[in-house]
């Protein structure tokens, strides 16, 4: 049977990072792998309910792009953000406990899965409605480009605003090719390129609309061409190459950064897991999974580390069951966190006064 | 002291004085600067704060809407003006889905303090697709606070205050106010919680807001002719609405009609209705009354759309009948 999404082939060649960062990056592809899987077994015990949407199989994007970024920049991301909050620093813990709902969680359990958010990391959603972050992430460039170019007070700036020497803050906008179907992107597009703000558009291309195929669903299948047509870069790159991803965002941050405008990647990757939970995959092959595993991003890129000898099959172990220990204690953190008190419903439907916004 | 200007003037000096007093201020909207606001509102204000903080977008209300709710969350105080409120509903999913939900979803940890300005109602023959109010709507919406200025004043001043709060506000203006006349005290401020008697009377509360507020204050003065004293009280505030001020002229009145341009069903007269029913049912002498726009899509004649609005003599009719 011939496959209707052929995969590239597997990601080879050299690995140019020093030991540190070559192996930061498997080590954070095994935490957001192990965190997921024990997601997914949870989520069957019914500890974490509502919608579950895994990032299994598309590790290398968002770990490619989030280390290529500032502790000060914006992350705006979409309903399947696990591994954007836990790269970014959320601790495992605190993200397991807003899955199952509980006090301790990011959101006080309000949030659940698809709306983590921490301001400390500026992780600004968890955002469900597809396209909905793309004008959020054009606004908090504007603010940040407005900033920096000093026509307001550092001062005025909320926290984590960059002082002294001004240096861009750019916004990091996590979307599918979903969205790219929604009008918000293309209103967005506009007025980011319009603007020339400093957004990173980061479109995770995992070939399906929830379970409408690219091809199904739009007219141009290049989604590069659709961001050029607004007149910024456009780049496509093999998102189950980590070192691709994090190469190639590591540029265009750099660029986004200088005030050359927003930029748009296209990360080619694919979803090895149903879209969520009740997903019972009619619309896509078993043969295309399985050769789309075949260049999984974790194995392939572990094997390549140790054909150049800077890892070796103890470390790997090592990593692995550090992630598992780290998933362990996220789940007795979240196992023994405690439910909001039902008196607590309608508090933060407004901001406190007296409270800053 | 105080000085004569009108509704739009008012508006303009509310902007001004916001842009001047605070750099995180700027202005957003379809033709707010070169063509100097499509209801000339920010006339001139653009020649004075300059292309940055008096910005002119595209016909991209989703777009700029949202861009309003993340430059607020990324620490500036954006005022967005949607050119009407038929064509807010482009950028409903915004203001619904991001900016009224982001502080409870994120736990507390985010805020939007923005402020959008449209302009609503009907009254000009512009036709169905400009002249509906959909305030009603916003004002079902848990996070946000939806403001109605119907006086110079508050005009004039509802604007700090909406731009002091940590959270979304939203500012229907009704078209046929931008030309109305007025004095405005020097010294007066106002808030953005509470309901105000505009006239004071016993025998009938009328309660409305915006654009009907005029034809309330007409038919109170008709009224006041055949014997009646009506009590005029202006909501001002859609959202939260202020009970306390309701209930005290219903309770003192015993009789209250409730005038709303929207469509009579789901519409804020309805709201305003089962408040009074829960909290003073046993102070009324009447059944309440209330004067809609009537559900059909705005015609365009002006005989037609006269008959579909809210109009004083309805509202006289609709206080007499809780007395027969």
């Amino acid at each position: 049977m011939s496959i209707d999404h052929p995969a590239p082939p597997p990601p080879s060649g050299p690995v140019p990072y020093d030991k540190p960062l070559a192996l930061a990056l498997l080590a954070d592809m095994l935490r957001i792998r192990r965190l997921e899987e024990k997601a997914a077994e949870l989520y069957g015990a019914g500890k974490i309910r509502g919608f579950l949407h895994l990032y299994i199989g598309e590790e290398a994007v968002g770990v490619g792009v989030l280390h290529a970024l500032q502790p000060e920049d914006n992350i705006v991301a979409t309903y399947r953000e696990h591994a954007h909050a836990l790269v970014r620093g959320m601790d495992m813990g605190v993200l397991m406990a807003e899955m199952f709902g509980k006090r301790e969680g990011c959101a006080r359990g309000r949030g659940g899965s698809m709306h983590l958010f921490d301001r400390t990391t500026r992780l600004f959603g968890g955002n469900a409605i597809v396209g909905g972050g793309l004008p959020l992430a054009v606004g908090l460039a504007l603010a940040a480009k407005m900033s920096s170019e000093g026509s307001l007070p550092q001062g005025n700036l909320l926290s984590g605003a960059v002082g002294g020497a001004v240096k861009q803050r750019i916004t990091a906008c996590f979307f599918g090719d979903g969205a790219v179907a929604e009008g918000a992107f293309h209103e967005a597009m506009n007025l980011a390129a319009l603007w020339q703000l400093p957004v990173l558009f980061c479109c995770e291309n995992n070939l399906y609309a929830m379970g409408t195929a690219l091809e199904r669903y739009e007219s141009q299948t290049d989604l590069c061409v659709k961001a050029a047509s607004y007149n910024m870069p456009a780049r496509s790159v093999d998102g189950m190459d980590v070192v691709a991803v994090h190469r190639a965002a590591e540029d265009a941050a750099a660029e986004v950064r200088s005030g050359a405008g927003p930029l748009f990647l296209e990360l080619r990757t694919y979803r090895f897991r149903a879209h969520s939970m009740f997903d019972a995959e009619l619309y896509r092959e078993k043969a295309e999974i399985d050769e789309w595993k075949s260049c999984g991003p974790i194995h392939t890129y572990s094997g390549r580390l140790k054909a150049e000898g800077k890892l070796t099959e103890e470390e790997f172990l090592a990593l692995d069951a550090a992630a598992g220990a780290e998933v362990a204690r996220a789940v007795d953190f979240a196992e023994a966190g405690t439910w909001e008190p039902v008196a607590d419903l309608l508090k933060d439907v407004h901001t406190a006064v007296g409270a800053a916004p | 002291m105080s000085r004569h200007l009108n509704y739009r003037e008012a508006l303009r000096e509310a902007l001004r004085e916001a842009l001047t007093v605070d750099p995180r201020v700027f202005l957003m909207g379809e033709d707010v600067g070169r063509y100097g606001g499509t209801y000339a509102v920010t006339k001139g204000l653009l020649d004075e704060f300059g292309p940055e903080r008096v910005r002119d977008t595209p016909l991209s209300e989703l777009g700029f809407t949202g861009a309003g709710i993340g430059a607020a969350l990324g620490g500036l105080r954006p005022v967005v003006e949607v050119m009407t409120v038929n064509f807010s509903l482009l950028a409903l999913d915004q203001i619904v889905n991001t900016a009224a939900l982001y502080h409870y979803m994120s736990g507390g940890q985010f805020s939007v303090p923005l402020v959008i300005r449209m302009a609503t109602g009907a009254g000009r023959q512009v036709g169905a697709q400009h002249s509906h109010s959909f305030e009603g709507w916003y004002a079902g919406l848990p996070g946000i606070k939806v403001l109605a200025p119907a006086t110079i004043e508050d005009a004039r001043h509802m604007l700090a205050p909406a731009l002091a709060d940590p959270d979304p506000v939203l500012i229907f203006e009704h078209t046929v106010l931008y030309n109305l006349e007025g004095e405005l005290a020097d010294d007066c401020t106002v808030d953005i919680c509470s309901a105000k008697v505009r006239r004071p009377g016993g025998d009938a509360s009328i309660i409305t807001y915006g654009g009907s507020l005029q034809k309330s204050l007409q038919a109170a003065e008709i009224l006041a002719g055949e014997g009646i004293s009506a009590e005029v009280v202006d909501l001002r505030v859609l959202r939260p609405l202020d009970d306390a001020t309701i209930m005290a002229s219903v309770a003192k009145c015993r009789r209250a009609v409730v005038v709303d341009e929207g469509w009579r069903s789901v519409s804020i007269a309805a709201e305003v209705m089962a408040r009074i029913v829960e909290q003073v049912f046993y102070e009324l002498d009447a059944p309440v009354s209330r004067v809609c726009t009537e559900e059909v899509p705005m015609p365009y004649a002006r005989h037609m759309e006269d008959a579909a609005l809210p109009q004083a003599g309805k509202i006289v009719a609709a206080v007499k009948g809780l007395f027969a």
